[in-house]
């Protein structure tokens, strides 16, 4: 539990500390009197709200996988643990979502020069790609079923079920601001009205498929050899 | 950075109003229902957190008369019994406390005490609203069910949670669990707001450390929450798969009616680590708001302004980051590791520190200050008094040997309903009697609200001091009934009946506090832009009840800090944080 959630915990913690450090939290409003000229920093950073926003759900998403990835881990002290193997086809939905990645990145890039055919094509090509990876994730949990690999049968089943299960349902929320940025594109906005929308659609794709790279990580097999590496380091928790 | 000159005239600070794109509410439906507007939402977040807990307080007289007359009331049955204080623990803590701070009091203070026109985000946070009312829905129909809700405590602790032995087992359980769901993902989108809107909507001059410490409190209890609920979420997923779908997360190999059940291998322990990583944040994301709204309380009733703000912060600061460090203080009894114990003793005793800090501020904020009892200031200071009282019997529970002894008797029950249910609800009212003017431009009756806090006060102590009492003679706490134990003297069923009068007393007192809500709204005298003489923006608003964009034509701009009263050489003993600065004698 605590290792997995130091890992988020204490960036997002340092994340905290800096900006704190940037609020001049020792000054001393009492003797500070004066226009917004004679004090300086307002503290509000020049980012746009909805920047802030998502960054802030970030965290939020981080620390519920961390969590997540916490509880795994102590689960899979128990002796009952039998690790399943991962489909093949994972690998491919792992080069689809960095495709997908790719092309979104495509697009803000194309949106930062101006180039709104560009944006279009990307949104829409790395929209298809993260479908197909959808439907890529339902192929591996229909052959996980078809070979025997239920989701009660084992608890590493079920952590494999639940956590490809919430991290597409996270790119499934994804798609539908996709699909309004894609909406926006062909109602003809203007480039500025829709250059933030496409950065934080790029900027929460990429932040998916982190987390889809440190997911299928933990999800495949050898990771229960590296855990036990690991857990030689840290002391049980119970 | 605009440029500012101070002439002989005064400041003109150049007013550079953005425009705003605001949401224009077009019928009535979208003006009162389906309103973007965050004061509107606060209203309906502060009604529905009100009406859920009028529940909560009805189960607490059902519990209180169990106790009371245990035996003799036919229609409260064991499981029933449990079933009320479930419902009680987790209304109270959840739909109740950190509904009515976050999204009652931060909807409706945060804009206007940052001067802003709303939240950054109006539509999630209208949504945020709706789920919240569905999770609430969620709860209620629970009761409706065949065989009623959950009864497995509030912190729904694996395996009994979902054994056939648990009241509730069938749909109660479910149902609890997908409305906590939904109230996280409801909060999650409310929470953003807050925050964003604190850091990013502040008006011009409007510094972070110039903001009323009431916004530092509620934003750092979001913060806290929306790091921490995660971890209730991941509990009550993984508690749903294993209700539903059989899984095995938490639910070890067990035989019931001797007959195995299907699980194997899952680590209720697991679940505890989970519910209790929220579970502390918990407390103190219902602790830190009120320890900002009764800073402000207490200086603009003492007219004094607040003393050591900037310790102030950094002590909220601090307790927000120690509170994820000290989880595990609610799992002495759960056979950990005693070097854990060790160190989650360390982490807790710590935070008495920063906590300490606030209660020796407040106390030198009233010193020599120009006190007013008036009801919000008395609930102020009864907020103090217990506190300090709660938190003092924190200390104990904190150290692994005392709390082994006193786990699961009535010394904990007395202690967390002191720390975490009376002192914030001490401060909820408080905060009511104080903002009610604001939000309907009438002022409260007061001598229905002084009845009302002293009934309160003096019967809150009633209950639960003597409850301490019985905590350390070893009376049990969930007991349905004590029956017959040879180390609880009679007296203690005396004494339970006592308090349980006592509880039925403050109930009916807030009764009293409804009625004044309502009577006031179209009774009370009319209260006028800022009856209570106070600095902070929400006070300065051109309309009261502010109007639709809180600020007419132009947002205001802040010169000084929240705290400007009594002032030396001022013409009033205040001075509001819009008021330009006396220009300097050339």
């Amino acid at each position: 539990m605590s290792i997995t959630i130091l890992f988020v915990l204490v960036p997002i913690g340092a994340i905290v500390a800096w900006w704190l450090s940037q609020q001049r939290l020792t000054a001393k409003p009492w003797l500070e009197v004066g226009a917004i000229g004679e004090v300086p920093g307002s503290g509000a950073s020049s980012l746009p709200a909805a920047t802030i926003g998502l960054g802030v759900f970030l965290a939020v998403v981080s620390s519920l996988f961390a969590l997540f990835i916490s509880a795994y881990f102590m689960r899979m002290q128990v002796a009952d643990w039998a690790q399943m193997p991962a489909p093949k086809v994972l690998w491919f939905n792992t080069g689809v979502l960095i495709l997908s990645s790719v092309a979104l990145q495509y697009a803000q890039v194309a949106a930062r020069r101006g180039r709104m055919e560009g944006v279009g094509d990307g949104l829409i090509v790395g929209g298809l790609f993260a479908f197909t990876f959808l439907i890529g994730q339902l192929f591996a949990w229909r052959q996980l079923n078809a070979a025997g690999y239920f989701l009660a049968t084992n608890p590493a089943n079920a952590f494999f079920y639940l956590l490809t299960g919430l991290h597409g349902l996270h790119l499934l929320g994804g798609l539908v601001a996709l699909v309004l940025t894609i909406d926006k594109v062909w109602r003809g906005l203007e480039l500025a009205q829709v250059r933030l929308s496409v950065k934080l659609c790029a900027i929460y794709w990429h932040y998916l498929l982190l987390l889809w790279l440190v997911l299928f990580t933990l999800l495949t097999p050898w990771v229960g050899d590296f855990a036990a590496f690991c857990r030689g380091f840290s002391p049980a928790v119970y | 950075m605009a440029d500012i000159t101070i002439g002989a005239a005064g400041v003109i600070p150049p007013a550079e109003v953005e425009d705003v794109e605001l949401y224009h509410p077009k019928s009535w439906v979208t003006k009162y229902v389906f309103c973007q507007d965050a004061k509107v939402i606060a209203i309906q977040y502060s009604i529905t957190a009100l009406s859920i807990g009028l529940v909560a307080l009805v189960l607490s007289w059902l519990i209180r008369l169990q106790l009371a007359f245990p035996s003799s009331l036919s229609a409260i049955g064991p499981g029933d019994y449990l079933q009320f204080i479930t419902m009680h623990g987790m209304i109270m803590v959840i739909y109740l406390l950190t509904a009515l701070f976050l999204g009652g009091f931060g909807n409706y203070l945060i804009p206007l005490m940052v001067g802003a026109r709303d939240m950054v985000f109006p539509y999630v946070n209208m949504i945020s609203y709706w789920v919240y009312l569905l999770a609430v829905l969620v709860l209620v129909a629970s009761f409706f069910m065949p065989t009623g809700p959950t009864g497995s405590g509030w912190t729904l602790y694996p395996p009994q949670a979902i054994l056939s032995g648990t009241p509730g087992r069938d749909w109660g359980i479910i149902l609890m669990l997908v409305s906590l769901i939904l109230f996280i993902i409801g909060f999650t989108m409310g929470g953003l707001n807050y925050v964003v809107t604190a850091l990013q909507a502040r008006t011009r001059g409007m510094t972070m450390m110039r903001m009323p410490l009431t916004v530092w409190g509620i934003i750092t209890a979001t913060v806290l929450a929306l790091l921490a609920f995660p971890a209730l979420f991941v509990g009550c997923v993984m508690m749903l798969f294993d209700r539903i779908l059989g899984t095995s997360f938490f639910m070890p190999a067990i035989v019931e009616m001797g007959e195995h059940l299907k699980y194997h291998g899952g680590s209720p322990l697991l679940f505890q680590h989970l519910f209790w990583f929220f579970g502390h944040p918990e407390v103190y994301i219902v602790a830190v708001p009120a320890f900002g709204i009764v800073s402000d309380l207490i200086a603009t009733h003492a007219r004094k302004n607040i003393f050591g703000y900037r310790m102030m912060v950094w002590a909220i600061v601090a307790i927000g980051a120690l509170s994820f460090v000290v989880w595990a203080h609610h799992m002495y009894v759960s056979g950990m590791n005693p070097y854990f114990g060790f160190f989650f003793a360390t982490t807790t005793l710590i935070i008495a520190i920063p906590t300490a800090i606030k209660v020796y501020n407040w106390v030198l904020t009233l010193w020599r200050g120009d006190i007013h009892l008036t009801v919000p200031m008395l609930f102020a200071l009864s907020f103090i008094v217990t506190f300090v009282n709660g938190g003092l019997t924190g200390l104990f529970l904190g150290n692994v040997v005392v709390d082994v002894p006193l786990s699961d008797t009535m010394f904990v029950v007395a202690h967390f309903h002191m720390v975490m249910g009376m002192a914030p609800i001490f401060v909820i009212f408080g905060a009511i009697y104080h903002w009610y003017p604001k939000v309907t431009g009438r002022m409260m009756n007061e001598p229905l609200g002084k009845l009302h806090f002293w009934v309160t006060f003096l019967g809150a102590y009633s209950i639960y001091f003597p409850m301490h009492y019985l905590g350390l003679l070893g009376v049990p706490r969930r007991y349905f009934e004590m029956g017959e134990m040879a180390f609880v003297p009679q007296s203690a069923t005396t004494l339970n009946g006592f308090i349980t009068a006592a509880a039925l007393i403050v109930g009916l007192a807030q009764m009293v506090f409804l009625f004044n809500l309502i009577w006031s709204l179209f009774k009370g005298k009319p209260a006028g832009s800022n009856p209570w003489r106070a600095t902070t923006l929400e006070w300065q608003t051109p309309e009261t009840p502010p109007g639709h964009g809180n600020w007419g034509k132009e947002l205001p701009v802040v010169y000084r800090w929240a705290y400007d009263y009594s002032v030396p050489g001022a013409k009033e003993d205040f001075v509001p944080q819009n008021q330009p600065p006396v220009p300097r004698a050339a």
